[in-house]
């Protein structure tokens, strides 16, 4: 009775806490307008005056996308393996955030960091539990080589981390077209850009490899590497001297400067961090979710990932919840792709609206006629100067 | 004489000394490449600069020349430095060795060059209109990390309106998508104080998860708004007369035209008028001016939604002064670029336009190099454009300061 009680107390005082709330509304009203999005586009029923049939649409539409994000054992691992490098993603783009450094390149770290973990992957032949660890770390250090690059630059000759990331991403990609087309890296018998493929031990086991006759269940340990790296980055930015030293300079650049500590130093390990956190995403795919790379293996996560780290406030929860809402979006947004004539690009509209209202709580407040405790986001990164 | 000798003061900073002294390195480093890379193919290189005329240049002779040369400026770089002259003496050391690297990729045979600048200016065009869009938000203190969402948006309305209704009206749609777009910026950073760079994003995402539903859920099934007849080139008379120059310059679609107006009537008004003072002062140090009398928030409004009509044309290129219709992600980063651009050439528009040209030239080599067999994985040639973006930004650019309030909400009292 006492847990009972207890569990009541935890959940009233979540549902009492604004930022669950405004979560709720945001996620609420870009349902809404979503709605009215796909009503609207439907113009060959609208011509025909099927309203209604345009509304059950919706109804359609939104129940694909529950259902293909929780509905089953099988949306559930689909939610994991969507949200997995996402969170991963995610930590690199907040990791710089909390530096107050711009981390645009967790396409281009996840790039070489992926690329780093394939070479181990097909390289090796097993044994299992020394190679897929070795093939993560590789993974991890191939991201944090590639993301020093704009630490140093910025260290040493103060050179924007904004446009040299994105430098870096496009050189990325012509780096991996290039590699994919080596005898080191090319399939055997393939003349197009794509890998060989991981050796059997070298894959990142199944989350669900205990339940027999179930290869739909795509999600993998990739996944318990991410929560690892949630926790490891909680620990660092809070118990760490070195993750105190991070929030200084992220918000006061001067005053962490003037209090003694290295900002150069810290730059570069922002960066590095961040790579690193970008190299496992890469990794995860690689290793966990193709067992190969093609040219494109790093799609647009980098991009979200910085929508993620903005929704969770680069905290490590935050980002973690973000995510798994992002990646919840994704797999759902297959189903309903594939249940109704919605397509799936309808998600990136919900998760931009998302996170439009969550960072306008006023906005929200305005709408719903609710009350909200006005927090501050205050600012993301350190903007242009300095 | 009891008078002591007046000492001289330097009148560099540390910082100024070492850009300097990267300045030199970097010189030098260009030249070992010149001498070693651009050096080992021998041949000559064709120009093609009018339909009869092919500027033959030898390329190794010119590339060792051009090594010699350059490692010599380098070394006076570093031994005394050029002072003011710096910029001059790197402006003509970049453009000699583009024209080795060009002279290198086509030895043994020959492309049009005059071909390849006219589509350099265009390819530009989007980059120079999002780049002017973004300097026209950060000038007054406002991020604009949405120019990519902004042209993507309003290259969907200008391909959609222009179908149905003609290229005028697509570009007038294109306009007011891009000022809607800026509007929901304004609104959000202004009015109710959200962080400018979660907005930004969030229009990105917005514009492209909304064009590239409705191109799949719409543009798809009715073909028919989704095709148009793209604005031809225009000869403006006389000045297309002018050999090469006129081909490149002036022989161009209105897109083009407007793109110089844009560049020029921005640095005009910003550095020439009472607008310009005003949208500077309210980007560095909004409280002064509020307290002068500027009513800061009116005027950040009003040119957050010019910067946004300025998208929509540069948006509008896509569909109605390039392909003549609309593809799901069609700006594929170009707004990113433009970001580039502003940082790059120090949220000048000028500044910004030379940056846009380099892109634009990268984005023209592309399409060659693909022609041309130079014994190098092409895909090094095609890095090489962000790789010189690279090496430019940490050894020229570096530490480049923007408008100090850009990202700050503004308080009234």
């Amino acid at each position: 009775m006492k847990i009972v009680a207890s569990l009541r107390k935890i959940a009233e005082r979540i549902a009492r806490t604004s930022s669950f709330r405004i979560t709720l509304l945001a996620v609420l009203s870009a349902m809404v307008v979503g709605a009215f999005i796909i009503i609207l586009s439907d113009i060959d029923k609208l011509q025909n005056g099927d309203i209604i049939g345009a509304i059950r649409t919706v109804g359609s539409a939104y129940w694909a996308l529950v259902v293909g994000s929780f509905g089953s054992l099988r949306a559930i691992s689909a939610t994991i393996n969507s949200a997995t490098p996402l969170i991963l993603c995610g930590l690199s783009v907040a990791v710089a955030f909390k530096a107050g450094l711009f981390n645009i390149g967790a396409t281009g770290q996840m790039l070489a960091g992926g690329m780093a973990a394939l070479w181990v992957g097909f390289a090796m032949d097993g044994p299992g539990y020394v190679q897929v660890p070795l093939a993560v770390l590789a993974g991890a250090l191939g991201g944090a080589a590639y993301g020093a690059i704009p630490g140093i630059l910025k260290a040493r000759t103060g050179a924007h981390e904004v446009i040299t990331t994105i430098m870096l991403n496009n050189m990325a990609g012509f780096m991996v077209l290039w590699l994919l087309k080596t005898n080191l890296y090319q399939r055997a018998d393939r003349t197009d850009p794509i890998s060989k493929l991981v050796t059997a031990p070298g894959h990142l086991p199944r989350l669900f490899g205990f339940l027999d006759n179930r290869p739909d269940l795509i999600a993998h340990a990739g996944f318990v590497v991410a929560i690892l790296a949630v926790i490891v980055y909680w620990w660092f930015l809070n118990r760490s001297t070195t993750g105190f030293e991070f929030r200084a300079f992220g918000m006061n650049a001067d005053a962490a400067q003037y209090a003694g500590m290295h900002t150069k130093r810290l730059t570069v390990m922002a960066m590095m961090f961040a790579g690193a956190f970008a190299g496992l995403a890469g990794s995860a795919e690689v290793l966990g979710t193709y067992g190969y790379a093609s040219q494109n293996f790093a799609g647009n996560i980098g991009f979200d990932a910085i929508a993620i780290a903005l929704l969770g406030r680069s905290s490590p929860v935050g980002t973690l919840f973000a995510a798994l809402l992002f990646g919840a979006l994704q797999a759902g947004g297959r189903q309903m792709q594939a249940n109704t004539d919605v397509p799936i690009d309808l998600i990136v509209v919900l998760r931009a609206l998302i996170v439009m209202f969550i960072a306008a709580p006023l906005l929200i407040k305005a709408i719903w006629r609710v009350k909200v405790a006005p927090s501050s986001t205050g600012q993301t990164f350190r903007g242009w100067g300095s | 004489m009891s008078t002591v000798d007046p000492v001289v003061l330097p009148l560099v900073s540390a910082e100024q000394r070492k850009q300097a002294r990267s300045v030199g390195f970097t010189l030098v480093v260009l030249g070992i490449v010149a001498a070693f890379v651009l050096g080992n193919r021998p041949g000559d290189a064709g120009f093609k600069l009018v339909d009869s005329y092919i500027f033959v240049i030898p390329a190794q002779p010119f590339a060792r020349m051009l090594a010699v040369v350059l490692i010599a400026l380098g070394a006076a770089q570093l031994l005394k430095g050029f002072g003011k002259w710096t910029n001059v003496v790197l402006s003509i050391a970049a453009a000699t060795f583009v024209v080795s690297f060009l002279a290198w990729a086509a030895s043994g045979g020959s492309f049009s060059l005059t071909g390849m600048l006219q589509d350099t200016v265009t390819r530009s065009v989007p980059i120079i209109l999002g780049a002017i869009a973004g300097i026209l938000c950060e000038r007054s203190g406002i991020i604009n990390i949405a120019i990519e969402g902004q042209l993507l948006g309003s290259a969907f309305a200008g391909a959609v309106a222009g179908s149905l209704l003609g290229p005028w009206v697509g570009i007038i749609a294109a306009i007011a998508m891009g000022v809607g777009l800026s509007a929901i910026l304004a609104v959000f950073s202004i009015r109710y104080r959200v962080d400018q760079v979660i907005v930004g994003f969030a229009i990105n995402f917005f514009a492209l998860g909304l064009t590239s539903f409705l191109a799949a859920r719409v543009l798809t099934d009715h073909p028919d708004y989704n095709i148009l007849a793209p604005f031809r080139p225009i000869a403006l008379p006389l000045l297309s007369d002018i050999p090469v120059i006129g081909v490149v310059l002036f022989t161009q679609t209105l897109f083009v035209y407007f793109a110089y107006v844009a560049v020029a009537v921005a640095t005009w008004s910003l550095y020439h008028t009472k607008w310009g003072l005003r949208t500077r002062a309210i980007g560095e140090y909004p409280k002064a001016a509020g307290t002068l009398g500027v009513d800061v928030i009116k005027l950040r409004y009003r040119n957050v939604l010019i910067a946004g009509a300025v998208a929509g044309v540069g948006g509008a290129w896509w569909p109605i002064g390039m392909v003549g219709r609309f593809d799901q992600n069609i700006t594929n980063g170009r707004g990113f670029i433009a970001l580039a651009a502003v940082i790059f050439g120090r949220w000048h528009p000028v500044g910004a336009l030379s940056a846009a040209l380099v892109f634009g030239l990268a984005e023209a080599m592309q399409l060659k190099m693909s022609n041309l067999d130079t014994g190098i994985p092409s895909e090094f040639l095609l890095m090489a454009p962000y790789l010189v973006t690279l090496v430019v930004v940490a050894g020229f650019v570096g530490r480049s300061r923007g408008p100090k309030a850009a990202g700050q909400a503004y308080d009234a009292q």
